[in-house]
């Protein structure tokens, strides 16, 4: 009972429809938590010098109040296990709304579920990503923009902005890369990603060697092509 | 003659650490002060003052009619006619030379596209390097981009020109094509403070020198006398350490 290739070519129909619903949860995850963790991030950074100073007039409350929100979010996240996070939007959640408000029934499918706790914990790590590439702006370059008069939005979108997105893409590429993988805990909640797909395949014909290699090959797959995008895009663009 | 920058018995302070005291001190227009003395005697947190990249902590700062700190939600208008060349020339590394320059005349001046790039091209011309306008930060010489950053400082075509040390971080060698572009600013007339070590460029170019010590003033005169005849025991020790 050796290597059976006739078992890979079978599972394929199978395994391809589990990669799609896995690519799909991952980009629309990636670029969620891409939204999101840059808010999440300039929140972590308001009033801080790296984006311009500290005064803030009548709005250095503001400032502070989201900067606090910002570091309960990303320590609530990064401090909990994402599996445990899927299964709190998919199981409790519901329970939660029905205790609080009284409505009964409301709740995420599956999928929506996966998506959500894909954007909320790949958020809570690109904030940090954020925060730490704005931070490595050279506070000379920030005092310069500063100095011509320039506003603190454009400041932040000319001069802030492009360089630290530069220096974020190694770090972001690693973070898409994890959420293309932690994608396959939606196991848990019966998502049919591609973990799902083998998983199902390999308990109905016992074929462990065949299935999880072809299962490997398919992530390899596609965590290669993330991994050339990102590549292609740091080299085209053209900083120091 | 009109004053462009007063000085009101100005204190700053960083937390316990006072930097300057009790300053009195007002720029003309059209002057160019020089700005000399040990490092740590303040003339740096004094110029950085001038454009409200340090806030003063007590007594008044006017510049261009606007009075600091009381009137600080305004320094916006104030950074808009005080242009800045800093010692590490702080270039944005993701322009080109060009882009660099046109910059400030489009966002701050809300120039079109095309009219802020012929000024930054005629700056880029007056600083002798339109040859070259299309090169990123990285590929110039330091003495290269501190023009470029000349020529960014002037684009938005400010009142007043602070330069900070802006021949410290150069070789001998390129530092003399730096000083000859501040010599040309200043024969424009423009009002200059310059903080330096470069007393050639001081008695050249200078109308008034400034010797800072322990967060004072310490001296106040033409550059020519003071660096012909130093009265103080102070200057002239200094002088002797600059190697003048």
């Amino acid at each position: 009972m050796g290597f059976e290739f006739k078992y890979v070519v079978e599972s394929i129909p199978a395994l391809l429809q589990g990669a799609k619903l896995t690519w799909y949860i991952t980009i629309i995850g990636i670029v969620g938590g891409l939204a999101l963790g840059t808010l999440a991030g300039l929140m972590r950074l308001a009033g801080t010098p790296a984006v311009g100073g500290a005064s803030y007039g009548h709005f250095r409350w503001l400032a502070i109040a989201s900067q606090k929100v910002a570091i309960g979010y990303i320590e609530l996240i990064r401090g909990t296990p994402i599996i445990v996070q899927a299964m709190f939007i998919y199981f409790a959640l519901p329970m939660l709304i029905e205790v609080t408000t009284g409505l009964k029934g409301i709740r995420f499918d599956a999928l929506t579920a996966a998506i959500i706790t894909i954007i909320i914990n790949a958020g809570a790590y690109m904030a940090e990503i954020v925060r730490g590439a704005v931070q490595s702006v050279n506070k000379g370059l920030v005092e310069a923009g500063m100095a011509m008069g320039i506003s603190r939005f454009q400041l932040i979108t000319s001069v802030i902005g492009p360089i630290a997105f530069k220096r974020a893409i190694p770090p972001l590429g690693n973070q898409f890369i994890i959420s293309l993988k932690d994608t396959s805990l939606f196991i848990v909640i019966g998502v049919g990603e591609l973990t799902r797909q083998g998983q199902e395949i390999m308990a109905s014909n016992f074929r462990a060697l065949e299935i999880w290699s072809a299962v490997a090959v398919c992530y390899l797959i596609m965590t290669t092509a993330l991994a050339l995008s990102l590549k292609f895009m740091e080299r085209r663009i053209k900083i120091l | 003659m009109s004053a462009l920058i007063e000085f009101r018995d100005v204190g700053k302070s960083f937390g316990p650490v006072e930097v300057l005291h009790n300053i009195d001190l007002t720029i003309d227009q059209g002057e160019v002060v020089v700005l000399v003395g040990p490092s740590g005697s303040g003339k740096s947190t004094l110029l950085r003052c001038i454009n409200g990249l340090e806030m003063v902590t007590s007594g008044e700062l006017v510049v261009d009619g606007i009075h600091l700190p009381r009137q600080k939600r305004r320094i916006r208008e104030v950074r808009q006619e005080v242009g800045m060349v800093f010692q590490l020339f702080h270039l944005f590394p993701h322009m080109s030379a060009l882009d660099n320059v046109a910059f400030g005349p489009s966002k701050v001046r809300s120039m079109s596209r095309e009219e802020a790039h012929d000024v930054a091209h005629d700056l880029l011309k007056k600083v002798g390097l339109a040859d070259r306008s299309h090169h990123y930060p990285a590929e110039l010489s330091g003495g290269q981009q501190q023009r470029v950053a000349i020529a960014r400082a002037l684009a938005i075509n400010p009142k007043i020109m602070l330069f900070d040390e802006p021949t410290s971080a150069l070789d001998p060698e390129l530092r003399e094509e730096v000083l000859n572009v501040m010599i040309a600013v200043a024969e424009q007339g423009i009002t200059m403070v310059v903080v330096t070590h470069e007393m050639s460029f001081a008695s050249k170019a200078g109308s008034r020198l400034l010797f800072m010590d322990a967060g004072r003033i310490a001296e106040d005169g033409d550059p020519q006398t003071l660096l012909r005849n130093p009265s103080s025991e102070r200057l002239q020790n200094f002088l002797q350490h600059v190697g003048y």
